[in-house]
C-alpha cells in the first residue's frame, strides 16, 4: 500500500489547474447523461413505476395520518416519513401536469404518457444531488481522478438500469450517502452525521452503515475529554434527535407510529428476493439441495420443503430439506458479527481517510448476509467505491471486477428484447471506460514513481490477471447459456435456470469483493 | 460516455487540463472504442421511440414502405420487383430506388423471416406491426449502420488526418464525434426509419478512398452510394469535377479517365444485371427511380420552389413537364460554376466544398425534393467541421430545425430534443482543436438572433395553434429561416471555392516565376 500513498502524494504537489472550471465541466459530464437518461424515458419500466406514483396519489390526496395506513392499491408506502414528503412535494407538480396521476382510485396503473414523462423526469431532475455530491467529493483531488470518477459514477450503468430503466430514486439518495461521507473526509463530523440522519429518514435500508457510523462519530467526533467529548455527544445527539423528531414527530402526534414502523419493517417477506440477490444466502440454499439430493441418494427420507425462500414465514414450514431454517435475527446476527472487524478498526483509529472503505463495507455486509435483500443494494456500495478506486491498483483492480459483477447481477431486473442491447451497451461501454481509464491512469503514476525497477513497475500497473479474466469469460459463458443455450436446450421449461446461474455466478465475484474488503479493511492502517 | 477522448499530446503543457486525459495516453484506438460504443448507444436509445406511420392505416410511413420493399423482394423473382401485378401493387409503396436497395432489403428481409416469418409474408403482413417485429427492423437498421457507416467514418477520419494535418490528436476524436453523432441522421435513420447511414457510408468511403489517391476504388464505392439511393447523385458533379480535374494533371489523362470510366461502368453492369435481359427492362427500372407524377415539391421544404412558391405559384404556372425542364436548367446551371473551379483547381480542401456546394444546388433546385434530403449537404458539412466549424454547426442547427415539423409528425419531439442538447454539448465539448474557435465578430449579434429565433419558433410551433386562414404559417416561416441561412452557407462555399482557384493560380504563377 505505500506505492500508492506516494502517488497521492505527487499528485497533490501537482499544482491544480487554474484553467479548469470543474462545476462546468462536471456539468458538461452529466448533461451528456442527461440526453441519455431523455432518450430512455419511453423505455421498459417496472410495477416500482407504479408503486411511485401511488405514493404520489396517496400523498397528495390523504392527509399524513393516513399516509401509512391506506391500503387502496397493494404498493402501500413503505418508505420513511421525509421520502413520502418528497413524493408529496412531487405531486404537487404532478398534479398539474396531469391531476388523474395523483388521483387515489382513478390514477391505479396509470400510464398516460405526461404522467411516464412527468415520473421520470423527477428522477432525472434529482439525479443532480449525486452530481453534486460527488462533485463535492472529488474536488479536492487532482483533475485526472476527479475527471475519471465523475465519469465512474455519472455513467454508472448499475444506476442506469435501475434508476432510469427499472425506476427508482436512487441515485438522488445515494447524493446524499456521497455529501455524507464528503463531510466525514473533509473532517466535518457533525455535518455527516447530520445528512446521514436524513438519509436514514429517506430511506431505512441505508441504516447498515449506522453502526459504522455510530461507533466513528464516537470515537472521532466525541473525543478530547470527558468533558468535551461528551459535550460534543450531546451536540451530536440532538442533531440527529432534531431530525427523526421531524420525520417520526408528526406521526406519533398522530398516533400512527407503530403503523408506520409495521409498514417499513415487513419482516413477513423471506430470506430472498424473488429473483435471488448474489449473496452468501445463495450458497446456502444450494447447499441445502445438494445435502438433501445426497440424503435421498443414500436412502434417507428428507422431507421437500413445502415454503419457498421468496415467500413469507408462515406458520412453522421452512424452506430448507436439511439444514437449519434462517429467521430474520440470524441474518441480522451475521450482518453484526460480518461488520465487527471493521467497527473495531473504527474504535481504536477513527481516521477520515477509512471511513469511505468502512462505510462501503458495512453494505456489502448487509447485502451479502441481509434478510430478503435486493440486487439492486450492491448499488449501496460499488458508488461509494468508485470514489477509492484510484487510491491504488488494487483498488482499482477490485472495483474494476465489483462494478462489472454488480452491474451483470442487475440484467435480470430487464428482461425484454428491446433494452437487451442497451443494457449490454451501457455495460460494455462502462467497463472499456474503467479499462482505459485505469490503465492509463496507473501506467503514467507507475513511469512517475518507479521508472527504474522494472518489477515494481509492473505491479504497480493495471492489468487483468489470468484468474480475473477467466471470471469474465465465465461471465459471458453464463449470458450465452441464458440467452442463447438454454432456450435450445430446454426450450420453455426451467425458465429460473439461467437466472440462478446469474446469481450463483455473481455470488462468486460478491464474495470475493467482500472477503477482499475485510482484508484491506484489517491490512491498512 | 465519453465520447470524445482526447488524445492530447502528453508534452503539450495543458495534458492536464483536458477533461479526456484520464484516456490520453491509451491512444486514439481507445478512444475511437468509447465514442463508438456511445454512438451505437445513442442509436439504440433513439430506436425504441415511435417510427413513421407507426399505427396510422392505411398507408402508414417510411417503416411500412422498408417492411414491404423486404415482402416484395423476398417473395417475389428479381425480374418482378418494380413490374406492377396483382402480388406487387406499386401503388402501394412501389420499389422507387435503384436495385441496390432491393437488394439490400432482400438482405434484411432473410433476417427478419428467420425469426419472425409473419412479419415478410406476401400479401398478409401489409401494415404487420408488432413489438419483436419493430425491434427486428431497428436491428436491420442498427447493422447497415454500424456495418457500412461506422467503418467508413473511421476510414475517413485516419485517412483525413494522416500526413498533413497536425493538430491535438483530441480535434480527431472530435471530429469522429460529429461525424458519427450527427442529429439529423440518427433522427431519421433510427427514428423516422429509413436506411440512410448505407448510401451516405458509401459516400462517406468513396471520399475517403478519393482522399487517399485510390480513385478506381473510390469510383466503385460512390457508384454503389448512386445505387442504393439515386439521391447520391447530389454528389456526382463534386466526384466528376474533382476526379476529372485530377485525371487531366495526369502523364496520360485519357487513360486515367478512360480507367475510372470503365470501373464505373462495370460495377453498373453488376449491380443491373438481373435487368439487363432486355432493353426495356432496365428503362421500366429507371422510370421508377423518377416520381415526376408527384410534383416538383412537397410539404414544406426549405428549397428554392417551394420557398419562392410563397410569391410564384409554380404549379399553376408551369406544366409538369416545363417545370422538369426548368429545374433541370437550374440545377445544372447552379451547380456548374462549383464543378468547373473543381476542374480547373481540384485540391483535397477544394473537393470537400465542391461536395457541400453541388448537394445544396441539388438541394434547392432539383425536382421533388424532402425535407430528408438535407442530410447530404449535411454530410461534406460535418467533414469540414474541422476547417469550418461555424458553417457546420449552422447547417446542423438548421437542417435540424427544417426536419423538425417531419419529426413532430412521427412523435419525436423527445429525441429531437435530447439529440439537438446532445448536439450543443458535444460540439461544445472541452476539447483542444486545432484552433479555429469561431472568430468573435459583429456577426455575433446576428448569430444570437438567429438561433434564438429558431429556438422560439420550436416552441411556438408546438404550443401554438395557427390563425385559421393560415394553417401552415408557421412552417413556412421555418422554411423562410431555413432556406435563407442554407443559401447563405452555399453562396460561402462557391466563393471559398473561387478562392482556391485563385490560391492554386497563384501557385502556378510563383512556380513559374521561379
Amino acid at each position: 500500500m505505500k506505492p500508492p500513498k506516494n502517488h497521492q502524494k505527487q499528485h497533490q504537489q501537482i499544482p491544480k489547474p487554474k484553467a479548469n472550471k470543474p462545476i462546468k465541466e462536471i456539468l458538461w459530464v452529466s448533461l451528456v447523461a442527461t440526453c441519455i437518461k431523455l432518450l430512455l424515458i419511453p423505455a421498459y419500466h417496472s410495477t416500482d413505476f407504479e408503486v411511485h406514483r401511488n405514493w404520489l396519489a396517496i400523498t397528495h390526496s390523504l392527509p399524513l395520518s393516513q399516509w401509512y395506513s391506506d391500503q387502496t392499491s397493494p404498493w402501500t408506502l413503505d418508505y420513511p416519513p421525509f421520502f413520502a414528503h418528497f413524493e408529496h412535494f412531487l405531486s404537487f407538480f404532478a398534479s398539474l401536469v396531469d391531476p388523474i396521476m395523483v388521483h387515489l382510485h382513478h390514477g391505479l396503473n396509470y400510464k398516460s404518457l405526461p404522467t411516464i414523462y412527468f415520473q421520470r423526469l423527477t428522477v432525472i431532475i434529482s439525479d443532480f444531488v449525486l452530481v453534486f455530491g460527488i462533485y463535492r467529493l472529488t474536488r479536492n483531488l487532482g483533475y485526472k481522478e476527479r475527471v475519471l470518477i465523475w465519469v465512474l459514477v455519472i455513467f454508472s450503468p448499475g444506476l442506469m438500469i435501475v434508476d432510469h430503466l427499472h425506476f427508482q430514486y436512487n441515485g438522488f439518495l445515494l447524493g446524499m450517502l456521497l455529501i455524507s461521507i464528503s463531510a466525514l473526509e473533509e473532517g466535518n463530523d457533525l455535518l455527516g452525521g447530520f445528512v446521514f440522519a436524513i438519509l436514514l429518514c429517506f430511506k431505512h435500508l441505508f441504516a447498515v452503515a449506522a453502526p459504522v457510523y455510530f461507533v466513528y462519530l464516537l470515537r472521532h467526533y466525541c473525543r478530547g475529554g470527558l468533558i468535551r467529548g461528551f459535550g460534543r455527544l450531546v451536540i451530536m445527539g440532538s442533531a440527529v434527535v432534531t431530525v427523526f423528531a421531524a420525520a417520526y414527530g408528526p406521526f406519533l402526534y398522530h398516533g400512527q407510529i407503530q403503523q408506520v414502523f409495521h409498514r417499513m419493517f415487513p419482516f413477513g417477506r423471506g430470506l430472498c428476493h424473488a429473483y435471488w440477490a448474489p449473496n452468501f444466502w445463495v450458497f446456502y440454499i444450494i447447499f441445502d439441495k445438494v445435502l438433501a439430493f445426497l440424503l435421498v441418494k443414500m436412502g434417507f427420507n428428507v422431507q421437500a420443503p413445502t415454503a419457498s425462500f421468496t415467500g413469507g414465514l408462515v406458520g412453522d414450514s421452512t424452506p430448507f430439506a436439511v439444514l437449519p431454517r434462517i429467521t430474520p435475527m440470524i441474518t441480522f446476527g451475521f450482518v453484526l458479527l460480518a461488520i465487527a472487524p471493521c467497527l473495531i478498526k473504527a474504535w481504536r483509529e477513527p481516521q477520515p481517510r477509512m471511513i469511505t472503505r468502512w462505510i462501503a463495507y458495512a453494505y456489502t455486509c448487509g447485502f451479502m448476509f441481509g434478510w430478503h435483500v435486493h440486487e439492486k443494494a450492491s448499488l449501496h456500495f460499488v458508488i461509494p467505491l468508485a470514489i477509492i478506486a484510484l487510491k491504488s491498483v488494487e483498488d482499482a483492480k477490485h472495483y474494476f471486477y465489483l462494478s462489472i459483477v454488480s452491474c451483470y447481477s442487475l440484467f435480470p431486473l430487464l428482461f425484454e428484447a428491446q433494452e437487451y442491447p442497451i443494457k449490454v451497451l451501457l455495460l460494455l461501454l462502462h467497463a472499456s471506460l474503467m479499462w482505459i481509464g485505469f490503465s492509463s491512469h496507473f501506467a503514467t503514476t507507475a513511469r512517475k514513481t518507479a521508472e527504474s525497477e522494472q518489477k515494481r513497475y509492473d505491479k504497480t500497473r493495471f492489468v487483468i490477471g489470468w484468474f480475473g479474466k477467466l471470471y469474465l469469460v465465465g461471465l459471458l459463458a453464463v449470458e450465452i447459456y441464458g440467452q442463447l443455450v438454454h432456450p435450445i436446450l430446454f426450450t420453455e421449461r426451467l425458465p429460473f435456470l439461467p437466472l440462478m446461474l446469474i446469481s450463483i455466478y455473481c455470488a462468486f465475484g460478491m464474495m470475493y469483493s467482500w472477503m477482499w474488503q475485510l482484508r484491506q479493511i484489517i491490512k491498512l492502517h | 460516455m465519453e465520447k470524445k477522448k482526447k488524445a492530447t499530446n502528453p508534452t503539450s503543457d495543458d495534458s492536464e487540463s483536458n477533461l479526456w486525459s484520464f484516456l490520453t495516453p491509451r491512444g486514439t484506438t481507445a478512444s475511437f472504442v468509447c465514442i463508438t460504443l456511445f454512438a451505437i448507444l445513442v442509436r439504440v436509445a433513439v430506436s425504441i421511440h415511435p417510427y413513421s406511420g407507426a399505427g396510422t392505416p392505411p398507408k402508414y410511413g417510411d417503416y411500412e414502405a422498408q417492411r414491404h420493399w423486404m415482402e416484395i423482394t423476398l417473395n417475389l423473382p428479381v425480374k418482378e420487383w418494380y413490374l406492377n401485378s396483382t402480388v406487387n401493387d406499386l401503388k402501394y409503396w412501389g420499389l422507387d430506388y435503384p436495385p441496390l436497395t432491393a437488394y439490400q432489403s432482400y438482405i434484411h428481409g432473410l433476417f427478419l423471416r428467420y425469426f419472425d416469418p409473419q412479419s415478410v409474408a406476401l400479401f398478409t403482413s401489409r401494415g404487420y406491426e408488432s413489438y419483436i417485429g419493430k425491434l427486428l427492423m431497428r436491428w436491420t437498421v442498427l447493422l447497415s449502420d454500424v456495418l457500412i457507416f461506422f467503418p467508413a467514418v473511421i476510414y475517413f477520419v485516419t485517412v483525413y488526418y494522416s500526413g498533413t494535418h497536425d493538430g491535438p490528436k483530441s480535434g480527431n476524436m472530435w471530429h469522429f464525434a460529429m461525424i458519427l453523432l450527427n442529429p439529423c441522421l440518427i433522427l431519421i435513420d433510427h427514428g423516422h426509419f429509413q436506411y440512410n447511414c448505407i448510401s451516405l457510408g458509401f459516400t462517406v468511403a468513396a471520399v475517403s478512398a478519393i482522399l487517399s489517391d485510390r480513385d478506381i476504388f473510390g469510383s466503385i464505392l460512390f457508384t454503389l452510394a448512386l445505387n442504393h439511393k439515386q439521391m447520391s447523385a447530389y454528389f456526382a458533379p463534386a466526384f466528376f469535377g474533382y476526379l476529372f480535374g485530377k485525371c487531366l494533371r495526369r502523364q496520360n489523362p485519357f487513360l486515367e479517365v478512360l480507367k475510372l470510366g470503365l470501373a464505373v461502368l462495370g460495377t453498373f453492369i453488376v449491380l443491373w444485371w438481373p435487368y439487363l435481359y432486355s432493353l426495356e427492362a432496365p428503362l421500366e427500372v429507371l422510370s421508377r427511380l423518377a416520381p415526376f407524377e408527384r410534383g416538383i415539391y412537397e410539404d414544406y421544404v426549405a428549397n428554392f420552389w417551394c420557398t419562392t412558391s410563397v410569391i410564384v405559384k409554380w404549379k399553376r404556372l408551369f406544366s409538369t413537364q416545363a417545370l422538369r425542364i426548368l429545374s433541370l436548367v437550374s440545377t445544372v446551371s447552379t451547380c456548374l460554376p462549383s464543378m468547373m473551379l473543381l476542374i480547373l483547381a481540384p485540391s483535397r480542401s477544394n473537393f470537400l466544398f465542391g461536395l457541400l456546394s453541388s448537394a445544396l444546388s441539388f438541394y434547392f433546385f432539383s425536382f421533388q425534393v424532402h425535407e430528408k434530403s438535407i442530410l447530404l449537404p449535411l454530410l461534406p458539412a460535418s467533414f469540414l467541421a474541422i476547417d469550418e466549424p461555424l458553417i457546420f454547426r449552422w447547417l446542423t442547427y438548421f437542417a435540424l430545425l427544417s426536419m423538425f415539423p417531419l419529426l413532430r409528425r412521427d412523435e419525436l419531439i423527445l429525441p429531437y430534443i435530447a439529440l439537438y442538447g446532445l448536439f450543443v454539448l458535444l460540439y461544445n465539448a472541452p476539447v483542444q482543436r486545432k484552433d479555429i474557435r469561431e472568430t468573435r465578430s459583429h456577426f455575433t449579434t446576428l448569430k444570437y438572433f438567429l438561433i434564438t429565433s429558431s429556438l422560439l419558433l420550436h416552441i411556438v410551433y408546438l404550443m401554438v395553434t395557427p390563425p385559421r386562414r393560415y394553417p401552415y404559417l408557421f412552417e413556412a416561416v421555418m422554411m423562410l429561416l431555413c432556406f435563407s441561412q442554407f443559401f447563405f452557407i452555399f453562396m460561402y462555399t462557391n466563393m471559398k471555392q473561387w478562392e482556391f482557384l485563385k490560391l492554386s493560380s497563384q501557385t502556378v504563377r510563383e512556380k513559374k516565376n521561379i
